[in-house]
């Protein structure tokens, strides 16, 4: 079994505040993420595959498919972008790392069967890093 | 437990099958199907598996893991040109995934035994791009 791992990055603004709860319990639980005028992260995103090798060619995955999709899906919707503002899966989501992992994986795998129509390469996980110190693992299996 | 040693090569290879056309070979490896060849700083990221010996407290004694690497991957690999000069890419497409394939059968025979078993070989192209290969199991659902 292979995987191949691609890594990707965008740069983008976001604020973590859950409308649940009051102003003073977003600040005491989001500190600084809470600041009312956002902040911004370089976001890295690998995205791995997983499958058998094509004995022809060599490869698990068309790495130019798999750039196209995450072009088209990801990153153009999210470079330099608010995220709260911007993306309208966030309009009642908090934007936390965990969050935004799970909104790449629904995206990536709607699309996936138009990219890849065979059975195999299958999107194995996405790994975001917020900053380098910040990293966030999602299973593409665990995610509906 | 499993342990993780790193390795580097630089190295040249051109990804193309000979039995394509020019246009099928540019569709499925893009600019890596330039016949004269470009080159990489790999990595490799070998893995063993295996539990610690009672006595020395190593899965393996990393002095004769960076021997075997030396001699299995750097030797053969470092500052060569893939396609001509390391076989059996003669005869297959050095992409990362058979790359990784290859390092993994030149290792396994070197590292199996005495309780302890390749687990995984991870092989960056660039920082961009890496393989894992983890044997010839059965790919999972």
């Amino acid at each position: 079994m292979f995987r191949v791992t691609r890594r990707y990055a965008f740069a983008a603004s976001h604020r973590l505040h859950s409308d649940a709860l009051s102003a003073e319990e977003n600040r005491e639980l989001y500190g600084k993420c809470n600041n009312p005028y956002g902040h911004g992260h370089n976001y890295l995103v690998d995205v791995s595959v997983r499958g058998p090798r094509d004995a022809a060619t060599g490869q698990t995955v068309e790495i130019a498919v798999l750039d196209e999709l995450v072009r088209r899906e990801v990153l153009t919707p999210f470079e330099h972008r608010n995220l709260n503002r911007e993306v309208p899966e966030f309009a009642g989501v908090v934007p936390t790392s965990e969050n935004l992992g799970v909104e790449i994986c629904r995206r990536l795998k709607r699309k996936w069967g138009q990219a890849f129509p065979g059975p195999w390469p299958k999107l194995d996980k996405i790994c975001i890093g917020e900053t380098p110190r910040n990293i966030f693992e999602v299973k593409a299996d665990e995610i509906e | 437990m499993v342990i993780t040693r790193k390795v580097e090569f630089s190295a040249s290879h051109v990804c193309r099958d000979p039995r394509l056309s020019d246009q099928e070979n540019q569709r499925i490896y893009g600019m890596a199907a330039n016949p004269h060849g470009h080159g990489h700083n790999y990595l490799v990221e070998v893995s063993v598996k295996g539990d610690p010996d009672p006595v020395t407290g190593m899965v393996l004694d990393l002095k004769e893991l960076k021997a075997i690497l030396e001699r299995e991957i750097v030797e053969p690999y470092d500052h060569r040109f893939l396609n001509y000069e390391v076989a059996p890419f003669d005869k297959q497409v050095p992409t990362t995934e058979n790359i990784a394939l290859d390092i993994w059968r030149r290792l396994q025979p070197q590292l199996n035994g005495r309780g302890r078993k390749l687990h995984a070989i991870r092989v960056y192209e660039t920082p961009d791009l890496y393989v894992d290969y983890f044997g010839e199991s059965e790919c999972s659902e």
